[in-house]
């Protein structure tokens, strides 16, 4: 009618009609289905990740009276004192003087010899963290217990004697 | 012989059906997905090769940040013994807080105490949300005979009597270890022997003792 025949003209359709080109309707998914994986393994990661978890800690009873308190083998008793700047002490026995330095790698090992050396049964390990020493460390070397199968340990203050001849040996180290 | 001619396949599959299967998986995960609460105070916890999750009902939680400053909160699901606690304390201390500062303890998510007694009331005249610039001293602990997390626990085991519930203690890695020490001593002096650390799991070393504890129970349960 009123439309102009901008063709060229000589189609079989007839004139004016333009032969529409026919889009496939299909699109290609395949960076959608990436995307959709690279985001489900996204999600499973950090859904698990942050999942904290507990240590348990059972704390002893304070016993005042001293006929009350476990009795232990002083030659079966390994006392480690944890420093500052991530510093380890230890002594066997009962004799403070006898301090040897270690750190959280080693401390395994010296543990783990203590424990070959000694009667199960008399075998207790005595940690005492000064005020030197961080929460991490703390924690650290009650964790270092459970994976040493260390069934007998225990958290005791540090005393004042003990304290000074920790200090004396890191200063002694230069560790400041 | 004429060969049979085999008619050439297009290769490219349709996604369609995958990339279904994908998004329903995201959404599934998405959906389950519990996201972190913001915490008010940011602390780092230390790694234990413990693989008990923390739990999150019945919880008094003792934070100790890196400073070594200590706050005492209390699960949200927990509301009634919330006011018990803080009502307790509210009465043994003659502090006289009004309604309005005990909701801002009681009903607001993720509230936590930071303060000496004496300055409770000042610091719950003020909502949760508006503490995030101010520096407050945590609750004393690190002085033998004024440790404030006594009374504190005191409160918290007459609130929950009845219930069993989780004391958990949330430390950083950088804090000192008296006021750990304070902490302990406060748990101690209530009876309150069976703590938990919450702490980043780690797996276990390799041939360390505990590991092969590990190992020989999980050979035996296939049997």
């Amino acid at each position: 009618m009123a439309e102009l025949d901008t063709s060229g003209g000589g189609h079989k359709k007839g004139p004016g009609v333009k032969k529409a080109k026919k889009l496939s309707t299909r699109v290609d998914l395949t960076p959608m289905v990436d995307l959709g994986f690279l985001l489900i393994t996204f999600f499973i990661f950090t859904t698990t990740m942050s999942q904290p978890t507990a240590m348990k800690l059972f704390l002893p009873k304070d016993v005042d009276k001293p006929e009350e308190q476990n009795k232990v083998k002083m030659s079966a008793v390994i006392t480690i004192m944890l420093g500052k700047n991530d510093q380890v002490y230890y002594y066997e026995g009962d004799d403070p003087t006898k301090l040897q330095s270690s750190n959280y790698k080693a401390i395994r090992d010296v543990v783990l010899d203590k424990k070959r050396r000694t009667d199960p049964k008399d075998f207790v390990v005595v940690l005492k963290p000064t005020a030197d020493a961080t929460y991490k460390n703390t924690i650290n070397i009650l964790d270092e217990m459970t994976i040493d199968g260390i069934t007998r340990y225990a958290l005791v203050d540090v005393t004042p004697d003990e304290y000074k001849i920790v200090q004396a040996t890191e200063q002694a180290n230069g560790i400041k | 012989m004429a060969r049979a001619k085999i008619p050439r396949k297009s290769t490219s599959v349709d996604m369609t059906a995958m990339c279904d299967v994908a998004f329903l998986l995201l959404s599934f995960f998405i959906l389950t997905t519990k996201f972190k609460p913001s915490e008010a105070l940011k602390v780092v916890t230390p790694s234990s090769v413990s693989n008990k999750v923390a739990p999150e009902k019945d919880v008094v939680l003792i934070t100790i940040d890196k400073d070594g400053k200590v706050y005492l909160s209390v699960s949200d699901q927990n509301q009634t013994q919330k006011a018990d606690m803080l009502d307790e304390i509210n009465t043994e201390k003659n502090i006289g807080l009004t309604s309005a500062e005990k909701a801002n303890f009681v009903k607001k998510p993720s509230s936590y105490i930071g303060v000496p007694f004496t300055q409770l009331k000042s610091y719950l005249g003020h909502a949760p949300e508006d503490l995030k610039g101010i520096t407050i001293p945590g609750i004393p602990v690190r002085d033998s005979t004024d440790n404030q997390l006594t009374t504190w626990l005191h409160a918290a085991t007459t609130a929950f009597s009845g219930i069993k519930f989780n004391l958990l203690i949330k430390g950083d890695d950088l804090s000192k270890y008296p006021s750990f020490q304070g902490v302990i001593a406060a748990c101690k002096k209530n009876d309150l022997m069976k703590l938990s650390i919450v702490t980043n799991p780690v797996a276990v070393p390799a041939g360390s003792e505990l590991y092969k504890i590990n190992m020989a129970a999980g050979a035996q349960k296939p049997q």
